[in-house]
């Protein structure tokens, strides 16, 4: 046992370096400390689309844009916000893969080194997102449920045919602009809507979304691709993102509890 | 003798198979393709005349498009105006984009996105051009230059005419500017565009788009548009240009019987795009009891007709709308 446990650190020390090299490739260390991008602070939704189906509870049974089977749509055909309430179930439209769609603020942190949080105003949810091993023993599925995290970092050198051709009358061009992207992938989710007129996920979907900065003047925005696998309730994956916008302070933070009907 | 290799070995190499997919990964960023449209669906549920829902129009911006009459599209020089670069992130169109290299050099002079329907050809040029002078002609694509920042591509588009900001319902002017990014996740391309518009918009407009890879070709290609006469009113009297006076525009209150919107945030404007505006609307909003038009779900069953009143429904066509080809490249209305 001892000499496994040997190999695997004498594996491990040889390979992250390795990696790490490869064509000047990903620095080395927590995810932290090599973070490409920084995602911490304040963040509000800017609901410029999918309005109706967001800033709003849509009427039962307007379902437009979901990719959605026969068996969603039974489900949802038989939403009742009551039976969410008497059940204790009033976060079903609050988990993972919903609650960006969710008009509100973010908050994003570091927990620690290898743990990003996000908590929103709207719902109070919390999301933990693991870089690194992930927990050994699984715990019971949740709305939030496990997040791993991985870090995509831009090339230090592009490949010859997307490097910009320079001019020759004008100066060099600059060099491009580092950065990268944060992929998450997050399973052992509780059931629940994908909207808040009851179109289900089921407890088997998988979200995997990417998180991306674009600076404009003074702004900074956040775009979170989602995408929903889920073969129970859905036709197709479901694709859709959502731009949020960086705020300077938490000052418009506004806790609120979940709500079935609104 | 390779299985009891690995059975010793287990625990080391399932920790190595956890750090690979932990440890950070290098992004490819090659753009160029067949991409068929995913996302959001504003653009191909929008039925009512009226519908400035989440955006974030200036008051002027409000004036134009609620004196917008679609028959002034019949006007001889309206027939082939065409959809502004916007239309990439909310038009129903697929995307073909394709790297122009220098033959010498091999490197990357432009990224060529094709036309499609009525929406022109634009060139992202990666060669550090500058912008041409305020004063210079404006062109359907506009002028865009590209940059690689980080994992994306940031297009800045310039130079483009007036045109519609959300089909025939709001408008952007000429002095709109559009700056974009396009970001590829394994087999997708996320677009996020911002609009700025001193005319019609009282703070930038951004919108997400997805795009997935796709085999499928250009089903409506971009085509010449030649005028005809297609109201016999405009063509006795040139000088009429179909419009609604201010408070005469007959379909103001059309999505607030049809789906309880309120008037106000039908009209769009900033302060309706922001998650305190849901507060207000809290205690005032009534949905209607049911979906009962372009209310989406699953497909009907082959041969059983069509579902259930206005289930599964297309959108209603219209200039602009999907075109009738088939298969994934498709424009979606999701």
């Amino acid at each position: 046992m001892r000499a496994r446990t040997l190999f695997a650190i004498a594996l491990v020390a040889a390979v992250v370096p390795l990696q790490a090299q490869r064509g000047g490739g990903p620095p080395a260390g927590p995810a932290k400390t090599v973070a490409p991008i920084d995602l911490t602070g304040y963040w509000v939704s800017i609901v410029s689309m999918d309005w109706r189906w967001r800033m709003v509870t849509p009427a039962k049974g307007d379902y437009a844009g979901v990719p959605m089977n026969a068996a969603s749509k039974t489900v949802a055909d038989a939403w009742d916000p009551a039976k969410d309430e008497a059940s204790g179930e009033q976060c079903k439209s609050y988990g993972a893969p919903a609650i960006m769609s969710v008009p509100g603020r973010l908050h994003i942190t570091w927990q620690d080194d290898t743990t990003l949080k996000i908590e929103t105003d709207a719902g109070q949810q919390t999301r933990l997102l693991q870089f690194g091993p992930v927990p050994p023993v699984k715990p019971p599925p949740s709305w939030q449920g496990m997040s791993a995290a991985q870090w995509q970092m831009s090339s230090p050198g592009l490949p010859l045919m997307l490097r910009p051709q320079d001019r020759a009358a004008d100066a060099p061009l600059p060099p491009p602009v580092r950065g990268g992207t944060l992929k998450v992938t997050t399973t052992n989710l509780r059931a629940g809507y994908l909207r808040k007129n009851g179109v289900p996920y089921s407890a088997d979907a998988v979200l995997t979304e990417y998180y991306d900065l674009t600076k404009n003047g003074n702004d900074t925005l956040l775009t979170v691709t989602t995408i929903v696998d889920d073969p129970t309730y859905l036709r197709t994956r479901r694709l859709i993102a959502y731009p949020f916008k960086k705020e300077a302070n938490g000052d418009k933070w506004d806790p609120t509890p979940c709500s079935a009907r609104w | 003798m390779i299985r009891s290799w690995l059975q010793a070995f287990r625990p080391a190499l399932l920790v190595l198979f956890v750090l690979a997919i932990a440890a950070p990964a290098m992004a490819q960023t090659d753009l160029s393709g067949w991409w068929a449209r995913q996302s959001q669906n504003d653009n191909g549920y929008a039925n009512e005349p009226v519908d400035l829902i989440g955006i974030p129009v200036s008051a002027d911006g409000r004036a134009k498009a609620l004196s917008y009459n679609i028959a002034s599209l019949s006007a001889t020089e309206r027939q082939c105006q065409m959809y502004p670069p916007w239309y990439i992130t909310y038009g129903p169109f697929p995307l073909q984009i394709i790297a122009e290299q220098d033959p010498i050099t091999q490197k990357l002079v432009a990224y060529r996105i094709v036309g499609w329907g009525d929406r022109g050809e634009q060139m992202v040029w990666m060669d550090g051009r500058p912008h041409p002078s305020p004063n210079a002609p404006h062109t359907h694509g506009g002028f865009s230059t590209g940059t690689w920042e980080g994992t994306s591509l940031k297009v800045v588009t310039t130079h483009f005419k007036m045109g519609d900001m959300k089909r025939h319902r709001a408008f952007s002017s000429d002095r709109a500017t559009m700056t974009w990014t396009l970001t590829r996740h394994d087999d997708i391309i996320t677009v996020t565009g911002i609009l700025e518009d001193p005319v019609y918009l009282a703070e930038p407009f951004v919108l997400t788009e997805i795009f997935q890879s796709s085999s499928a070709t250009n089903g409506f290609p971009l085509t010449p548009c030649e005028p005809i006469e297609e109201l016999p009113m405009l063509h006795e009297n040139p000088a009429l240009v179909p419009h609604y006076l201010p408070g005469k525009n007959p379909f103001m209150n059309e999505m607030t019987q049809k789906k309880g919107i309120p008037l106000e945030a039908v009209l769009g404007g900033p302060e309706t795009i922001y998650p305190e505006y849901r507060k207000k609307l809290k205690d005032t909003y009534k949905a209607p009891e049911k979906c009962v038009d372009s209310c989406g779900g699953p497909p009907a069953p082959r041969g059983g007709g069509p579902g259930p009143a206005g289930r599964g429904a297309a959108p209603p066509a219209g200039r602009g709308a999907p075109p009738p080809a088939a298969g994934r490249g498709a424009p979606s209305p999701q």
